[in-house]
């Protein structure tokens, strides 16, 4: 088992950028989401490090070793692919038994081995059966068997849990955070659901067009997203656009929002806050109580949303929609079209620098900055 | 309901009309072979003399011999290297791919007599002349694109991350191949394979330019044969020839249900 790093690696097909300059440090053991929309450049980036394509540019260790010229089969990595990929002319027992039986291990050995993976992921009595035989879950379990078996240093995830139904991806997320540690392998993981890397990953990377946009725990990046594109792909966010002040921004209407976490931006620069739909207050009002300084705007309901243990109000204010979501406390109920008074922390509010949409550079060496700030983790 | 039932019935006719066509010639050249007679004159007088003097005949039995060995060595031959090229243009892509792909193609609609002379003079030219050599070596470039377009055909199911899953598992690629491409295109290589053996085995046309007197091929002999005197003989020739044949073909037929299997 080992760490792995990737380090300025750039890859392109043809005219498209695939992967521009990306560096992130897998820590030994950890589990790690790459996440990003289709085209983002993240199962690009899992086959460098899984050796089926090399870079044009950068490095990728594995446990120090340098393998960005090694081709896949002697990186000795395990991987899971999306459609499970288990050899239908082969058993179960078989294809779990494939990686350690090209190396040439005693049968004794491969028989016990392919035993304890399958009792790992609890199909200890399925081995005899055939792929076309298990259910999509069983495939599943059986493909991680198959990836662990030969003790890579490495697992690598394309979008495991992309073709099994809700109720089993969530089984199968438990499942297979119970496996990583147990077996205590470094884990890196593609996937497009925001839910799925917030739940199960220690660390997120999120990619968008080739380049890594963010990097960071699952708290880190909720709580404080440096971009206005990591603030609403992973999870809601309402964004505000203006100048900045200092300890905050100025909306074109003059209303102030104060932030109190984030980055720090010159006076007079560009600046956007982001507030999460959960952290504002909503009660009922037409105008602003006289005491009210920051972060206190009215608006009208348009719509709400009941879904049981919460409802999602839909604030219309000035030409900007806002999104509320309020647990279900037994509190009086607003209505739609109700005038409303919204309220929230600085705490709450992330101040960030950079717009999306601006010039490559001066993301990127925001990036850089904060990748060379990251400790080990 | 009784123009349903006329239509039932004519659809049965038509039925029994289509399989007498295709098979009485061959039931009536069976039955022939087992009559007494050798004018086909009835009464039926069942024997099996002509099966053992066929026995007796030299030449005939020494061309069935070359027949099998140059359809068995072709199948190899042809299957091997087919398969090996259907799995390189799956594989790679290359300069010229798509020209060389539909350059596989007319060799099968071009007739074997045109094919047939070309393979003379070019056999005359390269001075491998006539014989079991240039036999089998017609044979093999007849039989190639069978395999390569059937073989081909069955790689286009294949799902090309199993190839990955396994080299993530550390098997190189003659692993790769043998346990796990191979196997999946084990139907379509057998069924290219039996494509071969019954394109040279049945073949007369190419074999009848490349053969010589003493180095000849079945169908050959037979219409040598025929020339010189038709004698009940070629019936039970025939006759073995149309077993083995049939035989071939529901293997292939089986082997082609396999292909459609998951």
């Amino acid at each position: 088992m080992a760490g792995v790093q990737v380090a300025n690696v750039s890859r392109s097909f043809g005219a498209h950028r695939a992967l521009d300059d990306v560096s992130i440090d897998f820590a030994d053991g950890g589990f790690y989401a790459l996440l990003g929309p289709s085209g983002s450049g993240k199962t690009t980036l899992l086959r460098q490090i899984a050796g089926f394509d090399f870079p044009d540019a950068g490095s990728i260790a594995i446990g120090g070793e340098s393998v960005e010229r090694v081709p896949v089969e002697k990186r000795r990595i395990g991987m899971v692919f999306q459609n499970y990929a288990l050899f239908p002319n082969m058993s179960v027992a078989d294809n779990v038994a494939f990686g350690l039986s090209v190396r040439g291990e005693p049968k004794a050995t491969i028989a016990m081995e392919v035993q304890r993976a399958l009792d790992l992921v609890q199909l200890g009595k399925l081995g005899g059966r055939r792929p076309h035989q298990l259910s999509g879950g069983q495939r599943q379990r059986v493909a991680l068997a198959r990836a662990i078996v030969t003790k890579p240093r490495v697992l690598l995830l394309d979008e495991p849990l992309g073709a099994l139904d809700k109720a089993l991806r969530v089984d199968m997320q438990i499942e297979l955070k119970r496996i990583q540690r147990e077996i205590g392998i470094t884990t890196i993981f593609v996937t497009h659901d925001q839910e799925e890397a917030l739940t199960m990953s220690d660390r997120i990377g999120i990619l968008r067009d080739g380049r890594l946009v963010q990097e960071g725990s699952p708290e880190e990046i909720y709580d404080r997203p440096q971009s206005e594109f990591a603030a609403t792909f992973l999870g809601d966010a309402n964004i505000f656009r203006g100048d900045a002040t200092g300890s905050g921004i100025k909306l074109p209407d003059g209303t102030t929002i104060a932030a109190s976490t984030g980055a720090s931006v010159p006076a007079g620069a560009k600046a956007s806050c982001a507030v999460r739909p959960e952290r504002i207050r909503i009660s009922p009002g037409a105008a602003k109580p006289d005491q009210a300084t920051a972060n206190t705007l009215t608006g009208q309901i348009s719509k709400r949303i009941f879904a049981g243990n919460n409802s999602t109000y839909f604030v219309d204010r000035d030409g900007q929609t806002l999104k509320v979501i309020v647990q279900n406390t037994g509190a009086e109920r607003l209505a739609e079209g109700q005038p409303v008074v919204l309220n929230w922390s600085p705490d709450s509010t992330v101040l960030i620098a950079a717009e999306l949409g601006e010039p490559r550079g001066q993301i990127s060496g925001m990036l850089s900055r904060k990748i060379t700030c990251s400790r080990g983790w | 309901m009784a123009t349903t039932r006329i239509l039932e019935w004519l659809g049965r006719l038509y039925i029994v009309l289509l399989l007498g066509f295709l098979y009485l010639p061959i039931i009536i050249m069976t039955a022939m072979s087992f009559n007494a007679s050798p004018f086909y004159q009835l009464p039926f007088e069942w024997t099996t003399d002509w099966y053992a003097s066929l026995w007796q005949n030299d030449q005939l039995i020494a061309a069935t011999w070359n027949s099998i060995e140059i359809a068995i060595i072709t199948t190899l031959i042809s299957t091997v290297l087919g398969s090996m090229a259907s799995l390189a243009l799956y594989r790679y892509d290359f300069r010229g791919k798509k020209v060389l792909q539909a350059l596989l193609f007319p060799p099968i609609a071009i007739p074997w007599l045109i094919t047939g002379t070309a393979m003379l003079i070019f056999f005359f030219g390269v001075g491998i002349g006539r014989g079991l050599v240039a036999i089998l070596l017609g044979h093999v470039a007849l039989a190639l694109p069978y395999v390569i377009v059937v073989v081909s055909a069955r790689l286009q199911t294949f799902a090309p991350e199993l190839e990955e899953a396994a080299r993530s598992l550390g098997a190189n690629q003659w692993q790769v191949t043998m346990r796990v491409t191979l196997p999946w295109i084990m139907p379509g290589v057998i069924a290219g394979g039996l494509f071969a053996f019954a394109v040279s085995f049945d073949q007369f046309v190419v074999s009848y330019f490349l053969s010589t007197p003493g180095q000849t091929t079945l169908p050959v002999e037979i219409y040598a044969a025929i020339r010189k005197g038709f004698t009940p003989e070629i019936n039970a020739v025939s006759t073995i020839i149309i077993v083995v044949s049939m035989a071939l073909m529901l293997l292939t037929a089986r082997f082609f249900k396999f292909g459609g299997e998951k």
